[in-house]
């Protein structure tokens, strides 16, 4: 019942994404798109973190280094597939690269928080450091802190650039498309897997299965996911400058996570677009800086309501209904008793 | 020759710098496992209760520095502990994901009080001549207070009964408590301790960088990578790591560009942790601490 629900959902959602652009205004259907193209970034941490149980607070990096890996090829090769393809393939290179010393490092969870932090705080310094001629690939300059102004949108074949509404349906696409995609390769035996190390990485290798290659599989992925969204952003403001790479970048992509309940996907996106369009809101006044707000509502969920919005609706409807928890739930229960 | 001596302070120096930086955070991670993510903002509030009390309150730079920075934020320090920390302990992620909330916090509050700009404040020491060259005045008393800061902190650690009631907590918590001991007033004074030497660190390094809000994250990369090369002994492992790191940063600056430096500084933290998962001291300098 509840996964025809779902298959029903996501249909919607769909269809509704398909023919939304026609009906709005050009500014609205501009701001949801960034909107969903941070859900996509949500999604691939709600996947990484949530089902992977890897810690990873630079999520920025995967993103940041999509759009930027889309503004110089595109400059460089033209708006097409090569450049999709490239923006997608520099991130998950770099996730597997980095994933490669944590992961066969053996190290744990806090040390590859800090890690990825590190890394995506570094990024930000040397990406800041490029201003100057000198600073170019290809013909593409990387512009320091001013960023790259001008990133050509993905055209297609016939060379015709798409349009904000075309941008719009194509995230929807890749949307739900990810969410589609994950909970296949959830229902695989390399996603059973990556269930499993997230719940006892201990028992899994005892149980013969390799947790290190199944968490660079999982982080390749979530980073390839992350990089597709950042190429998504560049093409939605023919813009991206180092502030993708930034820290106050990292934490809301966990604030997202954390208020819309790790361990689900569905609840990553959700809080990532409800956040999102209260920052907005938040930004318009001069009384309270953003940054203060998203910090005590990081803090208080840490310490109150821990599983996250959606586990909790999900819990309290099943406990209403008198029904035994859907696996959404109980899922997150069980993330949460992890040492 | 003269040449050499200014390039071993230079190099002295950056250690000493990163030794300021990572202090606080060593001593709350080596003694409670908690990783502080407020830890850059504890940095730039003392930079800014030194540079208010110089500018505003009359105090002489190194009274505000060295007495009223610690002071402060070690208080604030022990205000968040008994606010939210305190109801996380033995819950590693959950505690960092709480500090990050209250570093974000803290970083919009400081907005919000003094603006989004710069402050500074002049460099108290006049130059020093070696030769034909000149350093720093300011980089020779960083060298100093860092050193100053690891001799303290031994003297803390092994002469004091706090320090001893700290390293047995850290080694087992319940039997400390089983032998009439409080582990939860340790846990809050080593919390307190770490904030008053990151308000002492950000208070030293305000002359060098100037205080803006957002500071924290220019320090908080360089603080943890130390930190976690370095391992869960407080001492050795910092002292280590730092060296280490600061020797590479300096060179790799010297070469090239800063950032180079940096880059080059973090190839080697994520090569050593290959390495040495559990740190510097989890393989060498294992009983010291």
């Amino acid at each position: 019942m509840a996964r025809y629900l779902q298959s029903a959902g996501l249909l919607a959602v769909l269809v509704l994404g398909m023919v939304m652009p026609g009906w709005l205004e050009l500014f609205t259907v501009y701001e949801i798109t960034i909107y969903l193209i941070m859900a996509v970034l949500a999604l691939s941490l709600a996947f990484v973190w949530g089902k992977g149980g890897i810690m990873c607070l630079g999520q920025a990096a995967f993103f940041g280094l999509g759009a930027y890996a889309w503004a110089v090829a595109a400059t460089n090769f033209g708006p097409g597939l090569a450049a999709l393809a490239i923006s997608i393939a520099v991130p998950a290179l770099f996730a597997a690269v980095l994933g490669y010393f944590m992961f066969y490092g053996r190290i744990n969870d806090i040390y590859i928080g800090v890690i990825t932090l590190a890394v995506t705080l570094i990024l930000f310094n040397l990406i800041n450091s490029t201003s100057g001629p000198q600073y170019r690939i290809g013909s593409a300059l990387l512009g320091g802190f001013n960023g790259m102004t001008g990133v050509p949108t993905l055209a297609w074949p016939n060379g015709m650039p798409l349009d904000p509404g075309d941008i719009f349906r194509l995230t929807v696409i890749v949307l739900v498309a990810g969410v589609v995609a994950i909970s296949l390769y959830l229902k695989t035996t390399p996603g059973k897997v990556t269930i499993a190390v997230r719940e006892n990485e201990y028992r899994a290798e005892l149980l013969g299965y390799n947790v290190a290659q199944s968490k660079l599989i999982t982080f390749t992925l979530g980073g390839a996911l992350a990089g597709l969204g950042g190429c998504l952003f560049a093409n939605w403001g023919a813009f991206v400058s180092p502030t993708i790479f930034s820290l106050v970048q990292s934490a809301q992509i966990i604030i997202w996570v954390i208020v819309g309940g790790r361990g689900t996907l569905i609840g990553p996106i959700l809080g990532c677009i409800a956040l999102q369009w209260a920052t907005t809101k938040l930004g318009t006044q001069q009384v309270v800086q953003v940054n203060l707000v998203l910090g005590v509502v990081l803090a208080f969920f840490v310490l109150v309501v821990p599983q996250g919005i959606v586990p909790m609706f999900t819990k309290a409807l099943a406990t209403l209904f008198g029904r035994k928890a859907d696996s959404a739930a109980a899922e997150a229960t069980t993330t949460e008793t992890r040492p | 020759m003269d040449f050499a001596s200014v390039l071993m302070i230079e190099i002295l120096g950056s250690i000493a710098i990163l030794v300021l930086i990572s202090i606080g955070l060593a001593v709350v991670f080596g003694m409670m496992k908690v990783i502080n993510m407020a830890h850059g903002e504890f940095l730039m509030l003392g930079g800014y209760v030194t540079i208010y009390g110089t500018n505003h309150g009359g105090l002489s730079f190194w009274v505000s520095a060295l007495i009223l920075a610690p002071v402060v934020v070690g208080l604030v320090g022990l205000a968040l502990e008994w606010l939210v920390i305190r109801h996380l302990y033995g819950r590693m992620i959950d505690t960092m994901l709480a500090t990050w909330g209250i570093s974000l916090a803290l970083v919009g509050g400081m907005t919000m009080l003094v603006g989004n700009t710069t402050t500074g404040i002049s460099t108290p020491l006049p130059s020093l001549s070696i030769g034909a060259f000149s350093v720093s005045g300011y980089v020779v008393f960083l060298i100093v207070l860092a050193a100053a800061i690891f001799g303290l902190l031994y003297v803390l650690f092994k002469l004091t009964t706090f320090g001893l009631l700290a390293r047995a907590t850290t080694q087992n918590a319940d039997m400390v408590a089983a032998l009439g001991g409080n582990p939860r007033r340790i846990y809050a004074l080593t919390f307190g301790l770490g904030a008053a030497l990151a308000g002492l660190g950000g208070a030293a390094l305000a002359p060098l960088t100037g205080v803006i809000p957002t500071i924290g994250a220019a320090y908080i990369a360089k603080a943890f990578i130390t930190v976690i090369s370095g391992g869960s002994a407080v001492i050795a492992g910092n002292l280590s790591a730092s060296v280490l790191f600061g020797t590479v940063g300096q060179v790799f600056t010297y070469l090239y560009t800063p950032v180079i430096g940096e880059v080059a500084l973090l190839l080697t933290a994520i090569v050593l942790i290959r390495i040495l998962p559990q740190g510097i001291t989890g393989r060498f300098f294992r009983r010291s601490i």
